[in-house]
């Protein structure tokens, strides 16, 4: 079989879950670098390994779960959600309850971490499941604006409620990575501590970072499952056209539920996830912005695939930290470069109140924009240009590649 | 006895007075919210595209006015003697009428190629052109609101037995001739042009209609109108200026328009006076010791509350079109 890798001889082979040698040789690489990297032994990717880009690759792990369980609702089901947000907020604030550490102003139980990353995503699924009825009533622009009103009626409540979230501006801690049996117990495993694994010397960063890979490769592993199943199936049915789907026998209702309560369970893991992550949060992250950048990920990466699914968030999560770069290179290379680079640079960022540029390093109210506005600027360009010019997202760009060498050097 | 007497009269004439107050907020809030809907729905009909970035179009279209006024005070230093309510609005219009231009050039290069394209798609670029205008707008603003320096400045009139504010009355008019023009408009070639196309696309294209610009002029009155609204709201009761917060007043558009109904016309004015109305009520009612349990910012939410109460009952707003699903 091998030079025909799109010829199936059985059900079994065409169903399964890395169906073509070339496929599992590439997900055993992708594997073996994303486990070599905090040990800093890929070539060329060393400087990965550092404390910053490793926490930046942990948010990436955590995006990636918060994403697979919109690709499940929106990509797989075809209901666009605007509220996933609100079930990030739900999960998170689950597991500070239960998780985090009581104090005067919040409540906090102290469990150990078995018990509240479950819990934080049981109860965003039920508490989607309980708002799908509503959500299932209507389609389309209409479940846009219903999930939206989720959004901002969740803002509302997440001020509010000072004992769970600490209210507004001030927020509260979240429960720690760290493995324990009972409450007060010593850590058996501390994820977020410096430490020996195996005998080999880790940063806490790293430790954080290799806890949150396998999360995400047993997240994806259930979602590829969950679309190989009868009820993913369903899911697509529904998408493709909903009222086929239901003349052929699928109960749009039920389904439509299903999808949502298993993408508020992954969006509740990522959401106590990132507060353990991050540590402390206030209640306002979880708002319409957070939603949006979920969507972004889906669209950047592309609709509907696991795999762009995990492109995007590494695109998402990993280009501020490139823009930022590359504005201070710019802005370097503008101050003591010589020559056409430095004039080039200068056109694009300012580095004094006289200067006239795109960019602007200053702090405060400056002409130009500042680094996190030329962000969100290129961020929701690239949103556009990507559904313009490239509806399929990276994965499109990924296929088209592949494609091509497939039939090298012919061009069909 | 009298003393008694004297102060349940007393009180009711309170209570009246609270109740006109509010009312006329709420009128000249859902004048805001109508103006909003209504450049929403007219987007909407006429395209089938849910514009998601109205709310930068409307703090752009204020910042305009505010530099035109303010700053530039653009064309008033070319008239000399001309009233200074006049020079403002003149300088209101040319920011409706840049915003316009602005709409026209979105319209051709981001939704243009959008067409035909899923509706989640077609979405995610407003909600991108959204982010795109409103991180632009915020960094022209500043930190502070920005005042439009508008003629009525603070001051407020009696009538009956509430005071409203010059603004709020000047809020209700421009709404109200702006709706009566829409509708005139509606009478108009063109506007039947539109209607016709919103109907069925290509049955108007068959009859001559050029759909294409069509979509253009939706989007052209659509953002002319985002731009009025965007200056209403940035005056004296509501805000001191054009500041990050005035996008945010179209997502409370939303509601309005989802009430409504998406694609009527008369759904997005109603929904605009209900959720006006409603807002304002729950914020001079719903308050005090009795309803602490809400907690803060309760009246911003309320519209998204009362939307869901509506679309529970009729999945289609009050006044929307059912659709017919076919295999």
């Amino acid at each position: 079989m091998r030079g025909r890798p799109l010829l199936y001889v059985s059900y079994e082979s065409e169903m399964a879950l890395v169906p073509t040698w070339s496929k599992r040789l590439m997900v055993a690489l992708l594997m073996i670098v994303l486990v070599l990297i905090p040990l800093r032994a890929v070539p060329v990717l060393g400087f990965l390994g550092d404390a910053d880009w490793m926490r930046i690759l942990s948010e990436v792990m955590i995006f990636a779960i918060g994403a697979l369980g919109l690709h499940i609702l929106s990509g797989l089901t075809g209901q666009v959600s605007l509220g996933h947000a609100f079930f990030l907020g739900v999960g998170a604030y689950t597991a500070a309850v239960l998780g985090g550490s009581g104090g005067t102003a919040t409540i906090g139980l102290g469990l150990p971490i078995w018990i509240w990353l479950p819990a934080a995503g049981l109860v965003p699924a039920l508490i989607g499941a309980l708002v799908a009825p509503t959500a299932v009533r209507v389609r389309g622009i209409y479940l846009a604006i219903v999930t939206l009103g989720l959004v901002f009626i969740g803002e509302w409540l997440f001020i509010n409620l000072t004992d769970i979230t600490g209210g507004s501006q001030s927020g509260r801690r979240f429960p720690g990575l760290e493995f324990r049996w009972w409450k007060e117990e010593e850590p058996v495993i501390d994820f977020a501590a410096d430490g020996v694994w195996f005998g080999i010397e880790l940063l806490g960063e790293a430790k954080t970072y290799l806890f949150l890979v396998a999360m995400v490769a047993v997240m994806s592993i259930v979602t590829k499952n969950i679309q190989r199943t009868r009820s993913g199936r369903a899911f697509m049915s529904i998408r493709d056209r909903d009222i086929a789907a239901e003349v052929m026998g699928v109960p749009e209702a039920r389904y439509k539920l299903i999808s949502f309560a298993i993408s508020s369970f992954y969006a509740g893991i990522a959401g106590a996830l990132l507060g353990a992550f991050v540590s402390r949060l206030i209640p306002e992250s979880f708002s319409l912005f957070l939603s949006v950048e979920f969507l972004a990920i889906l669209l950047i990466g592309g609709v509907g695939t696991v795999t762009g699914t995990l492109l995007g968030s590494v695109f998402v999560v990993v280009l501020p930290r490139l823009v930022q770069d590359f504005t201070d290179l710019l802005a370097e290379t503008a101050d003591t470069g010589t020559g056409v680079t430095a004039s080039i640079a200068n056109v694009f960022v300012s580095t004094s109140a006289d200067d006239f540029g795109l960019v602007s390093t200053l702090a405060g109210n400056s002409p130009g924009l500042n680094v996190s506005q030329l962000n969100l600027v290129l961020y929701g360009l690239l949103l556009i240009i990507f559904l313009i010019f490239e509806p399929l997202g990276l994965y499109g760009i990924w296929l088209r590649i592949r494609n091509y060498w497939k039939g090298w050097p012919f061009t069909y | 006895m009298s003393d008694a007497l004297f102060i349940l009269a007393q009180a009711g004439q309170d209570a009246a007075e609270k109740f006109a107050n509010a009312t006329y907020s709420g009128l000249a809030l859902g004048a805001i919210y109508a103006l909003l809907a209504l450049g929403l729905v007219l987007i909407y009909k006429a395209t089938q595209v849910l514009n998601f970035a109205h709310g930068a179009l409307a703090a752009l279209g204020a910042y305009f006015a505010a530099y035109l006024v303010v700053t530039l005070n653009f064309p008033g230093r070319y008239m000399g003697d001309v009233p200074l309510t006049l020079q403002w609005i003149l300088s209101g219009l040319v920011a409706v009428l840049l915003m316009s231009l602005i709409g026209l050039i979105i319209e051709r290069i981001a939704i243009r190629p959008m067409v035909g394209e899923p509706l989640f798609a077609v979405v995610m670029v407003t909600i991108g052109l959204d982010i795109v205008l409103r991180s632009i707008t915020d960094d022209y603003i500043g930190n502070d609101p920005r005042p439009l320096g508008s003629p009525w400045g603070s001051e407020v009139v009696e009538l009956g037995p509430g005071i409203i504010a010059q603004a709020e009355i000047a809020t209700i008019v421009v709404a109200v001739l702006s709706l009566i023009g829409i509708a005139l408009f509606f009478r108009t070639r063109i506007g039947v042009a539109m209607q016709a196309t919103a109907f069925d696309q290509e049955a108007a294209m068959a009859q001559g209609i050029s759909a294409g610009r069509i979509f253009s002029l939706a989007w052209v009155i659509g953002a002319g109108l985002a731009a009025i609204g965007g200056i209403f709201s940035s005056l004296f009761p509501r805000s001191v200026g054009v500041s990050s917060a005035t996008a945010f007043f179209a997502f409370r558009a939303l509601p309005a328009i989802v009430i409504g109904g998406l694609d009527s016309i008369a759904g997005a004015v109603a929904g605009g006076f209900i959720v006006g109305l409603a807002e304002v009520y729950a914020g001079a009612y719903l308050s005090g010791d009795t309803f602490s349990f809400l907690g803060v910012g309760f009246s911003g939410i309320w519209p998204y509350i009362v939307m869901l109460g509506v679309l529970l009952v009729r999945p289609y707003g009050l006044f929307g079109t059912e659709e017919i699903r076919r295999v």
